[in-house]
C-alpha cells in the first residue's frame, strides 16, 4: 500500500508553506469557533447523513461520468470522460458545498448567511441553499460580473437573496469578498460567511475542499466501472479551486494519475490581461491566505482579466499552491479565445452547454488529447452549464 | 526606552491622555501628505500613525478605502511611503507608526522591510491581518532592530489571546472599540470602557483606543479610561474635502488643536 501524499493541513491551517489565518483581530475567533464547529460535523454521522441525504435528493447525487466520443474523435481520439457537475440542482459544483456549509450555520445557530460570488454560481448555489433552510442571506457581487452574468442575478433574486453589487477595485470577485469580509467583522456575531471556494483562511480551503471531494470519489468510481482502469489525466479549471480539489481528492494517491489544473490566460500572460498565478504571480497573503497571487512590486493586486468571471481572480486555493509545490500537480492555462472555442464545441459535438469556466478544461482536455493520443483515457471536470454565459457568447456565434 | 515608551511615560507625567492620529501615506498626493504629517505633529499630535495604500482594505469602511485609492494613483505604496517618512523625519521628533496590511510587508521581504522602516525613523508597526499566531517571524525582525510590535485587540479577542499580547506587544496595545471595519461614527461605542477594563486585567502596557472616534468630545469621553484615542476615518474625512482648496492644512491644523484641546489632565 503507498503512503498517502498528503490529507489534511496541519493544525495553523497550513498546506505546506501555504495557508495559514491571515485575519485582522476582530475574525481570529470567529475563525476559531468556526473550525471547532468544522471539526465537530466532519465525523459526525448524523450531520453527514443529512447531508448526504440533501445530496442525493435535493442535488441529484450521483451525477453522471459521460464518454464525450464525438468530442474525443476531433481531439485526437484520446477518450474524454466528462463529470456532468453542470447536472446538479442549480447547475454547478458550487451546491456541494453551499448546502455543506448552511447545514453547518444553521448547526452554529447563525441564521444570517452572506457569500461573495463572482460568475453566480456560487450566489446561485447559497441562495438557494438558504431558501431551502429559511436562513437570511446577502450575496456581494462585483458590478463589472453582475452585468456579465446578469441572469444569475435574478435567479438570486428570485431565491429571495438580498444581492449587493460592490463597486471597488476590479469589480469582481476578488473585491465581492473584500466586501463580504467587511460584513462578516461587521455582523459577526449574527452572520456565517459561506465562502465559495477553496480560499480564504483555513478552515475555509479544508472545508470546502471536504465538501466538494464528493466530485471525485464518485467520479474514480464510475470511471472505472465505465473503463476498467484509472484515467491519465484529470482536467479541471482552477479560479480559487474549489471543482478541482474536488475531483482531485480522490485521485492524489493514484501517483500515475496526472492532475492538471487549468487557469484563465486571459488575453494574454500580460500584466492585467490574465488570472493565470502560476504564470505570473509569487507569493503573497491576500484575503486570509499565504498562496501565489498576482501582485506589483509594492505587493498590491494586480486587475485580472478572463472571459469567465469565475476564474478571475488574482489568488489561488493554498492547497493547489501545495500540490504544485510538492509536484503531484501541474497547471496550465486556456485563453479567452479557446475557451470560447471550446464552449462552442462541446456545443456542436455533444450537445451540452458548459460554462465558460468549465470550457477551459475542455478546451484543455483537446489539447491533451492530441498528445496523448487514442490510447489515453482524459477525465474532464465540467463544473457548470453555461446558460449563464449565453449573453457572453452571443457575440461569438454564428446566426446558423 | 523607545521614542513610543518614552512617549506614553511622559503622558502619564502629564496625566493627560494621548493623541494619535490616523492618515493614509500618500493621501492627497506624497508631497501634500508629508506636509500634513508635520501639521499634525505640530498641532500637538502624539503619535503619527501612517497607512500604506493597499488594493484590497478589507478591514476599512469607504472614507479610508477612497484615501487608498487616492494614494494609490498618486503613486502611493510601501517604499514611497517609508521614503516619506524619511523625510518627515528630519523635522518631526513625534512617533512614527506604520499602518499596514500584510502583503505589502510580506512582498518587501520582512527583513528588508524591517530595515527600510528602521533606517526611516519609523517607531511602531501595525500589521492588520497579521495576527498573532503568523508574527513569530515579523517580531523577531522587529525585535532586531527595535521597533515596536503594536497588536490590536478587539471586542471578540479572548481573555487567553490578551494575554499573549500582554506579552508580546511593544509601545502600547491598540483596543478596537467596536466590531467592523473603521469609521467615524455619531458615537463612542458602548461597551469601549468595559473593553479597556478587561484588557487593563491582564496587563500595563499603555492602550489606545480607536474605531469611530471623531469629534472633541469622543476623545474627551475615550481619555477617561484609555491611555490615547485614536482619530482615523474623520481626519481622512476632512484631508479629502478640503485637498481641493487652498487651505488644506490650515483645516488640519485647526481639527487637530480642538482634538488636542480635549486631551486634559485626568484626576487620579
Amino acid at each position: 500500500m503507498q503512503t498517502p501524499i498528503r490529507r489534511d493541513p496541519d493544525d495553523r491551517g497550513y498546506f505546506g508553506p501555504f495557508g495559514g489565518k491571515y485575519v485582522p483581530e476582530t475574525l481570529v475567533e470567529p475563525i476559531e469557533e468556526l473550525q471547532r464547529a468544522y471539526y465537530e460535523v466532519r465525523d459526525d454521522v448524523t450531520f453527514q447523513s443529512e447531508l448526504a441525504r440533501l445530496l442525493k435528493h435535493y442535488v441529484g447525487r450521483p451525477t453522471p461520468v459521460y464518454e464525450a466520443q464525438r468530442l474525443s474523435a476531433a481531439s485526437g481520439g484520446a477518450r474524454i470522460f466528462l463529470k456532468r457537475e453542470d447536472l446538479t440542482h442549480t447547475g454547478a459544483h458550487k451546491i456541494n458545498n453551499a448546502l455543506g456549509q448552511a447545514l453547518l450555520a444553521v448547526r452554529m445557530g447563525k441564521r444570517r448567511i452572506v457569500a461573495e460570488t463572482g460568475a453566480g454560481q456560487h450566489g446561485v448555489a447559497t441562495a438557494t441553499a438558504c431558501a431551502l433552510l429559511g436562513l437570511e442571506c446577502h450575496v456581494y457581487m462585483g458590478v463589472d460580473d453582475m452585468a456579465r452574468q446578469a441572469l444569475n442575478v435574478v435567479r438570486m433574486r428570485m431565491l429571495g437573496a438580498d444581492v449587493i453589487g460592490v463597486d471597488a477595485g476590479s469589480r469582481t470577485l476578488k473585491d465581492a469578498i473584500n466586501e463580504a469580509m467587511r460584513d462578516w467583522v461587521t455582523n459577526v456575531t449574527s452572520t456565517y460567511y459561506l465562502l465559495g471556494s477553496a480560499l480564504g483562511p483555513h478552515p475555509y480551503p479544508l472545508m470546502v475542499r471536504d465538501f466538494q471531494k464528493v466530485i471525485g470519489r464518485e467520479a474514480r468510481q464510475q470511471i472505472l466501472e465505465q473503463t476498467g482502469r484509472l484515467p491519465e489525466a484529470v482536467v479541471a479549471c482552477v479560479g480559487g479551486g474549489s471543482n478541482a480539489m474536488g475531483i482531485f481528492d480522490a485521485f492524489i494517491d493514484d501517483t500515475g494519475v496526472r492532475l492538471i489544473g487549468v487557469e484563465a490566460g486571459g488575453e494574454r500572460i500580460e500584466k492585467g490581461k490574465h488570472a493565470a498565478r502560476f504564470a505570473g504571480g509569487s507569493m503573497g497573503v491576500l484575503q486570509g491566505t499565504r498562496t501565489f497571487v498576482l501582485q506589483d512590486e509594492d505587493g498590491n493586486i494586480e486587475m485580472t482579466h478572463s472571459v469567465s468571471a469565475g476564474l478571475d481572480y488574482a489568488a489561488i486555493g493554498p492547497e493547489h499552491a501545495y500540490l504544485r509545490h510538492i509536484g503531484r500537480a501541474e497547471y496550465g492555462y486556456i485563453s479567452d479565445a479557446e475557451a470560447v472555442e471550446g464552449f462552442k464545441t462541446l456545443a456542436k459535438l455533444e450537445g451540452i452547454l458548459p460554462a465558460l469556466e468549465s470550457s477551459h478544461a475542455i478546451a484543455y482536455a483537446q489539447q491533451l488529447g492530441r498528445t496523448l493520443g487514442p490510447s489515453a483515457i482524459i477525465l474532464v471536470n465540467l463544473s457548470g452549464r453555461g446558460d449563464k454565459d449565453v449573453h457572453t457568447m452571443e457575440k461569438y456565434v454564428e446566426n446558423r | 526606552m523607545s521614542r513610543i515608551a518614552e512617549t506614553f511615560a511622559r503622558l502619564r507625567t502629564e496625566g493627560r491622555p494621548g493623541l494619535i492620529t490616523y492618515t493614509t501615506a500618500g493621501d492627497p498626493d506624497l508631497p501634500r501628505s508629508a506636509e500634513i504629517l508635520k501639521a499634525l505633529a505640530r498641532a500637538g499630535a502624539d503619535v503619527l500613525e501612517v497607512g500604506v495604500p493597499f488594493s484590497d482594505p478589507l478591514a476599512d469602511g469607504p472614507v479610508i478605502q477612497r484615501a487608498t485609492e487616492r494614494a494609490l494613483a498618486a503613486g502611493g505604496s510601501m517604499r514611497a511611503t517609508l521614503d516619506m517618512v524619511a523625510e518627515v523625519r528630519r523635522e518631526v521628533s513625534t512617533p512614527i507608526v506604520i499602518f499596514s496590511y500584510a502583503n505589502p510587508i510580506v512582498r518587501m521581504g520582512l527583513d528588508a522591510f524591517v530595515d527600510r522602516a528602521a533606517d526611516a525613523g519609523v517607531d511602531g508597526v501595525l500589521a492588520l491581518d497579521l495576527p498573532i499566531e503568523e508574527a513569530d517571524e515579523f517580531r523577531a525582525a522587529m525585535d532586531r532592530r527595535g521597533l515596536d510590535n503594536i497588536i490590536l485587540l478587539s471586542p471578540t479577542t479572548t481573555d487567553a489571546r490578551i494575554r499573549k499580547a500582554a506579552e508580546l506587544g511593544r509601545g502600547f496595545l491598540y483596543g478596537i472599540s467596536r466590531l467592523g471595519v473603521t469609521g467615524a461614527r455619531a458615537t463612542v461605542a458602548t461597551g469601549a470602557e468595559d473593553m479597556v477594563r478587561r484588557i487593563r486585567a491582564f496587563t500595563t502596557l499603555p492602550l489606545a483606543l480607536g474605531f469611530g472616534i471623531s469629534q472633541p468630545e469622543h476623545v474627551a469621553e475615550v481619555g477617561r479610561y484609555a491611555d490615547a484615542a485614536v482619530v482615523g476615518s474623520a481626519l481622512v474625512a476632512l484631508i479629502a474635502e478640503a485637498s481641493s482648496g487652498p487651505d488644506l492644512i490650515a483645516r488640519v491644523d485647526a481639527y487637530v488643536r480642538s482634538l488636542r484641546a480635549a486631551c486634559v489632565p485626568q484626576q487620579a
